[in-house]
């Protein structure tokens, strides 16, 4: 069962604006009944008014959140310029209605790909800019443009939230290094924030002693044991570790690397960089 | 408070008020574990055996045939993992496309994982085709798991010629029977099917008991490691509430097997008919003979079948979809796709699983509620034309 807000129940049960505008200035189609939704967006324009949306309607084949989304979207542009439509997202789409499930983004999107659809119609444009590209995702026809543009719109990171928002991955699966790929892409060109090390807390020495015992049962022991090895915390003096090696670790010639690759560096990942690890025979 | 219609009877049963009876004492004051030297505990051994007796009968397999599981999915894989686990010098395992998940995605698993698998197609009507089966064995194929009913079509598959096939290559045959169990008559002694899983909660028993069937002689390395329950075959203290639930349900089921072949097909025959004859949009996803008497599954086509489940659960009719939208999946049912059904029908299919407690008074009140749902749909639907179109062509063929 889906988790729809009350809004989108009722703008699925209760429609505002079905139907079709006869003599409409402009038509936006989008989906296939392949695909398991489609819409199509007529809108009437008031040429009096700066070509303000004088009326909106809307015929949709498929799920509730589809009915809703395309429903709430005629309720959000009739008053507006057609410049004013275009900015509408389909994030404005989905937060008009309370929000949709994560899965259900792609009604949302549907709507705005309608809207795009029917104003490149009034202005002469043969298809809307998400038609162009080169279809990556074969299942649901998909171009790499239209995955780019989601992926940006909504800043999406995972093959996953793609699906949801596009369909893009949703059939065989097989597109998914490609989708992958795209997200890759796009995020690169970002200028990636400049990692600024965090200052080394000031800490107590209580506290460091809790966190090198922690970190040695969590992360050394269990790692140690499963090569027949074992350790033990001999002391803590300021910043400097003592352990001794036990079992399979204590005759391993490798222990120097062991202390240095594994212990050292835990310890330092785990409490602070300033530690150093000894070895004491015990 | 509002209606409630559930004919969802393949998704989950209600559980039958014996069954809920002869449960209740094993909660309060029959609370030992039968494992126990004490008697107050090791009383409840011979209670389980009761259990294990009624669902042995139900299916016609000797008691210690039975072993009792957390329910269909984990009867499955202990059948399969089992199997594979006791001949592992073999690696080839044949199944269909239209199994449940607990088959189909196991066995993807093990494709991925040292073994290989073949997936048997079906035809338009979801039928199997025996001489498929027979081309796809080979010498190293160590199991055959194929399901008896489809739990969406309710279609079912000619189980006994395929254990008749795999014995005579001494193939071990799992059935996945979850949906069969309790609406058709079986009798394993007399039948060729070696393994079988069992589901509580498909036939009024409750959620997270079922059992799984081994034929003595049946090689079988137990999946649930741990203590020796289940004479060594699954271990885990017995869920004993359920078990004794289980064993009431499958008695009860017993008792009310002919129902299943006369009420309860009389009134999903009355139910697919009308809608069938009513909407002229609407086709059968299946074969309208070799099925399960309570399951129909209808396409409307051109609708979506999402948008219908949502209006009809607004008049308390509870049924289910193979619409790509109610699976959280953007495809609809691997059944229907396995079966070729067409896209503009298979977005738009619902199932109706009807059981012993449904009423004629029931069904009249889904026909009455389906045509206005399919009506308002329609003229949301930008397809209004093609449907018109299709309508048309339906009513010159009356």
């Amino acid at each position: 069962m889906w988790d729809y807000t009350d809004k989108v129940k009722d703008y699925f049960l209760h429609p505002r604006n079905v139907g079709e505008i006869k003599d409409a200035d402009a038509v936006g189609e989008v989906g296939a009944i392949a695909c398991g939704d489609a819409l199509r967006l007529y809108l009437k324009l008031d040429k009096k008014n700066g070509n303000r949306i004088a009326d909106a309607k809307f015929k949709t084949f498929g799920c509730g959140s589809a009915i809703a989304s395309a429903s709430a979207l005629t309720e959000m542009v009739i008053g507006k310029t057609l410049e004013e439509a275009e900015k509408i997202t389909n994030q404005d789409i989905a937060d008009f209605l309370g929000g949709l499930p994560p899965e259900k983004m792609h009604c949302s999107v549907m709507g705005k790909e309608a809207l795009e659809s029917a104003i490149a119609n009034y202005r002469g444009y043969k298809a809307a800019p998400a038609e162009e590209g080169v279809i990556v995702c074969k299942c649901f026809g998909v171009t790499d443009v239209k995955i780019e543009r989601v992926v940006k719109e909504n800043r999406l990171t995972t093959v996953e939230q793609v699906t949801n928002y596009c369909k893009a991955g949703g059939g065989c699966k097989s597109c998914h290094p490609d989708i992958q790929g795209i997200i890759d892409k796009v995020w690169e060109k970002e200028v990636k924030p400049v990692a600024i090390p965090a200052k080394p807390k000031k800490m107590s020495n209580l506290r460091k002693m809790q966190l090198i015992q922690e970190t040695i049962e969590r992360d050394i022991r269990p790692v140690l044991m499963m090569d027949g090895g074992d350790m033990d915390l001999i002391d803590v003096d300021g910043n400097t570790v003592y352990v001794s090696f036990r079992g399979s670790c204590a005759e391993c010639a490798g222990s120097r690397v062991t202390l240095k690759s594994t212990v050292e560096a835990k310890l330092r990942e785990f409490v602070t960089e300033e530690l150093v690890v000894e070895e004491v025979n015990q | 408070m509002k209606r409630l219609v559930y004919v969802d009877n393949n998704a989950t049963t209600r559980v039958a008020p014996e069954v809920l009876e002869a449960m209740l004492p094993y909660f309060t004051e029959l609370y030992g574990n039968p494992s126990s030297m004490h008697t107050f505990g090791g009383q409840l051994y011979k209670k389980i055996n009761q259990a294990r007796e009624q669902v042995a009968n139900l299916i016609g397999a000797s008691p210690q045939e039975i072993i009792f599981t957390s329910g269909g999915t984990e009867s499955d894989n202990a059948a399969i993992r089992g199997t594979l686990e006791a001949n592992p010098d073999k690696k080839h395992i044949i199944t269909t496309r239209v199994e449940h998940p607990a088959v189909l995605n196991l066995c993807q698993y093990l494709a991925q994982n040292g073994y290989e698998v073949t997936e048997l197609g079906v035809d338009s009507q979801g039928l199997l085709d025996l001489d498929e089966l027979h081309g796809a064995i080979r010498d190293d194929t160590v199991l055959i798991t194929i399901m008896y009913a489809n739990n969406e079509t309710g279609v079912l598959f000619p189980v006994e010629e395929i254990g008749q096939i795999a014995r005579e290559k001494g193939i071990t045959f799992h059935c996945d029977a979850v949906q069969a169990v309790g609406k058709l008559p079986l009798d394993v002694g007399k039948s060729t099917m070696d393994m079988i899983s069992l589901s509580g909660h498909k036939l009024h028993a409750p959620k997270g008991v079922g059992a799984l069937y081994i034929r003595k002689g049946v090689r079988f390395k137990p999946f649930m490691l741990g203590g020796h329950h289940e004479n060594n075959r699954r271990a885990g203290t017995e869920n004993v509430p359920s078990i004794i639930g289980l064993g009431m349900a499958c008695e009860l089921a017993r008792k009310h097997l002919p129902e299943e072949q006369t009420k309860v097909r009389k009134l999903r025959d009355k139910l697919e008919n009308l809608i069938l004859y009513q909407m002229l949009n609407s086709r059968l996803n299946g074969h309208k003979i070799l099925r399960l008497p309570n399951t129909t599954n209808i396409s409307f086509e051109y609708v979506e079948g999402e948008a219908i489940l949502l209006l009809l659960n607004e008049v308390g009719i509870c049924a289910s979809s193979g619409s790509a939208c109610t699976s959280g999946s953007l495809e609809p049912s691997h059944v229907l796709r396995a079966m070729g059904v067409p896209f503009t029908a298979a977005h738009g299919s619902i199932r109706f699983s009807l059981s012993r407690y449904n009423t004629e008074e029931e069904v009249d009140y889904i026909v009455e509620h389906i045509p206005p749902i399919i009506r308002r749909l329609k003229e949301i639907s930008p397809y209004s034309a093609e449907i018109e179109e299709l309508e048309l062509k339906a009513a010159a063929r009356k």
